[in-house]
This record gives structure tokens, C-alpha cells and sequence, in this order.
């Protein structure tokens, strides 16, 4: 057996998330290698060397795998993927969007979104938007994986030395164009990996008072989520959605504002430590799940509540 | 030019979800049922391109049981012209949903495919990109805006860090995101009209492709209850109780 992990990285850095994909890669097999491709992505092979339980580093450059275009990246992974039972990245809309184009390929039925790893073919993943765990077991010969990163410990970032193997990149089919990405700038934490979040709903009313919700932020160094309704009504822009079918988030402290608790959103927070909601509706979904119910008009709460923070007079790591 | 749809029945998303006690899956019977909500968002881009003159067709089509018809048929009441109900009795693995499509492509021979970008039963997200694969087409997913130029088209995505911009060869693949569109209702006559469209009847096994399960489902169960929590009546107690008792800040 042996892992063929796919990095996700910006050319400079790996994200993240993909420590988060070789620590759950280590609970299946030991025999981990990664695969960057990308352009000028010397650092992020370095970078994934360093990881102390990669075992090899398969480094393929080419103008074509600068924006991870999912046509382009696909060819390189079903070429690689000869020599390894298992094909593994990240459930977020990086893994989400090559993984089943290479299980396609490979003929080989993808598991979705991994929560849980029972044995090297078995699994366990949420359906019914978290409804439902359903416990799954493979019997492709080749296991084509995206695992829920927020569900795994990051691996080790240091320590290791793997050789970096050089990887001749593929021929690409040539029939999509990346054109450009607009990045949400923000000096906050990134939401899938805040210690803290605060989330506003269609509560809000408007774009402007989602100032209430940034204070809080940035008083306890928090990102900043929002429910469907929200984004859906303008108030803030779709990197920020956090439920079913969009980000789904583990901080210590998740605070809902104005949230009703829509199933699809309770997808995306509930394994939160600790839960906070503020509702005026006294019957709104969110306190069922909530630690901490505040029944209150959030216009009045949010200025009340960053006043009291401001009090405790603690600088928020 | 003509699109096919690929539409899902699907448990409706305001049915709070019941396990069965024997771990087998989920309760079903008398369950409200209704397309998946992104297929909706698919349909209706179709047919808004329809209506801006670039394509002459939309074709919907679906796999499951017999009453899965239901979703074509609404399809056809907001636009759609006629309808493909390709039937099953048995669950099949997007892997199996895609060699189906694949072959409903090659006979149809659309220059667009759209389908919602998951299906809010099994999660998956996997079926229109495996389709794009097995075709060797090129695919935008998690789609938000959609613009259809001459043999391309340029195609907004969500993704994680914001929104990309890319531009596709035809044909292509796209999976459509909840925000690329506002569903519309069908109106009373135009549900009477759909009756009269016409829904061609396949049998999946007809198809000679190997839609076999590849993935044994061993148990369903409930995600462990988040107990309940206490109502604070001020903000002050509250900021007390995180800081004091959980310790959360």
C-alpha cells in the first residue's frame, strides 16, 4: 500500500489544508508521497519535505499547473496513480473539483468528504448535510479519497528531509482557460482555521452592519462567517458561507448572530466547541445547539458585547 | 445548440432527516420528496439561455425509480422541451450516474451538460466532474454566472478563497451553484402544457455499461447529539460564562 497525496498550494506556500490531508493519510499507510505541481513551486516542494512523515515528494512543473485547472492537473495524477492504492487531497473546492475527474478515470468509485478512517478501505462520511453518518467500505481496488480537513490533525510541518523526486509533467487536453481569481483580502484569520468565528445571518439587515459582526472579530482576533441567506442577499461575499455547500468550520468558539439555524447551515458549525447563538426569536432553530442562548435584538447585544470584551481588556491570541 | 440537464430526486431539504434503527440507511416512506435544489438552479439557466435565443433545446434528464418522472416533469413546466426518465430501482454511485450520462450524451450530443454542483442527499459532489472526464470535456463547477460567446464560455466559480474566472471550451460540463440563478415557479398553464411534452422511458440495465456498486454501505447512523445548552439573559453574563466557564476567552 501507499498514498499518493495531492498538495494544495498558492506556487509559494501548501496550504494548509493539505497538512491536514497527509495527517489523515498517515492513518492509513505509512508509505506517503506528495505530489506538487505547479509553476515555480520549488519552496512548496521544499515545504512538503520538510513534513516529517512524507515520505517522497514528487515535484512536476509547468505553466499549465499554475492555477490548478482540474482538466490540466488530471492527466499528471492518473499517470502517477499506477503506482498507489490510494489517492488522497482535501474535500474543499480545491480536492472537490479534480478528484472525481481522476476516479473517473481510474474506473474507481470516490469517497467523498471523509470524516473517520476505520481501515485502510472503510470510512466514515456525513450525508443528509451532516444528518447522517454513514459508515462506507470500498472495494475499488484503488481508493480515490477527500477527506474532511477540519476532521484531521495537521500534520508536523518540520523536521522531515524527504528526497524530492522530479516528475515530467503530462500533456494537458487544452480546452479550459484560467482567466482570474479575486481573492478576498482580510488581515482576519482564515475562516476554515479561526480559533474563533462569528457568523451573521440575514439578521443583519445590510451590508453596513456587518461592521457590528467585524468589530467582534477583530476584538477576538475571529474570522468571519455568514450564513446562505446572507451571502445569497448581498451583505457579503460567497468565501465567507459557511454550511452544507459552503465552508464547514471547528473553531473553540462559534457565534451565530442573527442566524435562524437552518439545517444546511447547523452542516457547517456544529462541531464547534463551543456555540453561541444571539436571535431575537426566542423559537429559532440555533438554540437547540447552542451552549449559549442569548435571547436579544443583536443591534443592541453587539455594541453591549464588544463593550464588555473591550472591558476584560485582554489582547486575543 | 442544445443543453441537456441532469436533474436528481432527492428528500427535500426541510425534512428533518430519520435514521432507520437498523442502521441501514434512511426513512423514506412518506417523506417529502422534490428535486435537488441546485438541479433547479441548472434547469433554470437553461432555459433562460433558451430564451435569450442561443440554444433550440433543453433536454432533462434523470435516473431512479418511476416516480422520479416527477422531477422531469417539473422541468418541463418551467421550460424545459421534453424529458429523458432513465429507470432504476436500486441506488447507483455517481461513478454508474456518469457512464449513464455519458452514453445519453453521445446519443443526444448536447454542446452543454448542467446539473447541480451536489446532491444534498449523498453529498458527493462527483458527477458532473466525472462526466467531464469520461467525455475528455472541459468543466466549470461550483458555477455562480454563466456567459455563452461563440464555441466558449466564461464561467464564474465560488471557490474557496473568493471567485476564479475561467473560460471553457464547448462542449462542457458545469455544476451549478445555488447563487447562479432565482428558480422560477411553473405557472398553472404551463404545468398543463408539460403534461403533453414528451418523457422517452429507459431502463438503466439497457445500457450495457457497469453501474455495479463499488462501495458497500455497512452502516447508517446518527451524528452524536450536541446537548443543550442554557439561555444567559444578558450580554454581561454571557461574556462571564465564556470567560469563566468555558473559557473560551
Amino acid at each position: 500500500m501507499s498514498v499518493l497525496l495531492i498538495a494544495e498550494h498558492n506556487n509559494s506556500n501548501l496550504k494548509v489544508f493539505t497538512l491536514n490531508a497527509i495527517g489523515a493519510a498517515s492513518k492509513i499507510d505509512a508509505d506517503i508521497h506528495v505530489l506538487v505541481a505547479g509553476n515555480n513551486c520549488e519552496n512548496v516542494a521544499k515545504e512538503a519535505s520538510a513534513v516529517p512523515v512524507v515520505k517522497k515528494v514528487l515535484h512536476s512543473e509547468s505553466p499549465n499547473y499554475e492555477n490548478y485547472l482540474a482538466e490540466n492537473l488530471t492527466p499528471l495524477i492518473v499517470r502517477l496513480a499506477e503506482n498507489y492504492t490510494h489517492i488522497i487531497s482535501s474535500a474543499n473546492t480545491f480536492g472537490k473539483n479534480f478528484m472525481p475527474r481522476v476516479a473517473a478515470l481510474l474506473d474507481t468509485s470516490q469517497i467523498s468528504d471523509i470524516i473517520k478512517i476505520n481501515s485502510s478501505d472503510t470510512f466514515t462520511r456525513p450525508i443528509y448535510a451532516g444528518n447522517a453518518f454513514a459508515t462506507v467500505k470500498s472495494n475499488d481496488k484503488k481508493k480515490c479519497i477527500t477527506i474532511r480537513p477540519t476532521s484531521f490533525d495537521p500534520a508536523l510541518t518540520s523536521g522531515g528531509s524527504s528526497p524530492i523526486e522530479k516528475v515530467e509533467a503530462a500533456d494537458i487536453p487544452n480546452v479550459s482557460k484560467f482567466i482570474k481569481r479575486e481573492e478576498t483580502k482580510s488581515e482576519r484569520p482564515e475562516l476554515g482555521t479561526a480559533r474563533v468565528v462569528i457568523s451573521g445571518g440575514r439578521g443583519l439587515q445590510s451590508k453596513e452592519n456587518f461592521k457590528l459582526i467585524n468589530a467582534i472579530a477583530d476584538k477576538l482576533n475571529g474570522a468571519v462567517g455568514a450564513s446562505r441567506a446572507a451571502v445569497d442577499a448581498g451583505y457579503i461575499s460567497n468565501d465567507h458561507q459557511v454550511g452544507q455547500t459552503g465552508k464547514v468550520v471547528v473553531p473553540d468558539l462559534y457565534i451565530a448572530v442573527g442566524i435562524s439555524g437552518a439545517i444546511q447551515h447547523l452542516a457547517g458549525m456544529k462541531e464547534s466547541k463551543v456555540i453561541v447563538a444571539i436571535n431575537k426569536d426566542s423559537e429559532a432553530p440555533i438554540f437547540g445547539i447552542a451552549d449559549y442562548g442569548l435571547e436579544a435584538d443583536l443591534f443592541e447585544a453587539l455594541p453591549q458585547l464588544l463593550e464588555e470584551l473591550n472591558k476584560l481588556n485582554t489582547t486575543q491570541k | 445548440m442544445k443543453i441537456l440537464v441532469a436533474v436528481k430526486r432527492v428528500i427535500d431539504y426541510n425534512v428533518q432527516i430519520r435514521v432507520k434503527e437498523d442502521g441501514s440507511g434512511v426513512h423514506t416512506d412518506n417523506v417529502k420528496m422534490t428535486t435537488n435544489p441546485p438541479d433547479d438552479n441548472a434547469i433554470e439557466e437553461a432555459v433562460k439561455i433558451k430564451e435569450s435565443g442561443k440554444i433550440k433545446e433543453v433536454v432533462v434528464v434523470t435516473i431512479g425509480e418511476e416516480k422520479a418522472q416527477e422531477t422531469v416533469r417539473k422541468a418541463l413546466a418551467v421550460g424545459a422541451d421534453r424529458g429523458i426518465h432513465i429507470k432504476t430501482d436500486s441506488y447507483v454511485e455517481p461513478l454508474g450516474v456518469a457512464k449513464i450520462l455519458k452514453k445519453i450524451v453521445e446519443k443526444e450530443k448536447p454542446d452543454l451538460v448542467f446539473m447541480g454542483k451536489q446532491a444534498i442527499d449523498d453529498d458527493c459532489n462527483q458527477t458532473g466532474q466525472m462526466l467531464a472526464a469520461m467525455l475528455g470535456w472541459s468543466q466549470g463547477t461550483f458555477v455562480s454566472k454563466i456567459e455563452l460567446k461563440d464555441k466558449v464560455m466564461e464561467i464564474i466559480r465560488e471557490v474557496d478563497e473568493g471567485l476564479e474566472t475561467i473560460e471553457v471550451n464547448l462542449p462542457a460540463v458545469v455544476t451549478c451553484d445555488l447563487r447562479l440563478n432565482e428558480p422560477r415557479y411553473a405557472s398553472l398553464p404551463n404545468i398543463m402544457k408539460a403534461k403533453k411534452k414528451p418523457i422517452e422511458q429507459l431502463i438503466a440495465k439497457d445500457f450495457g455499461v457497469d453501474i455495479s456498486n463499488r462501495i458497500s454501505q455497512l452502516k447508517v447512523e446518527e451524528p452524536p447529539k450536541r446537548k443543550g445548552g442554557v439561555k444567559v439573559t444578558s450580554v454581561v453574563e454571557l461574556v462571564s460564562k465564556l470567560k469563566n466557564e468555558a473559557k473560551v476567552i
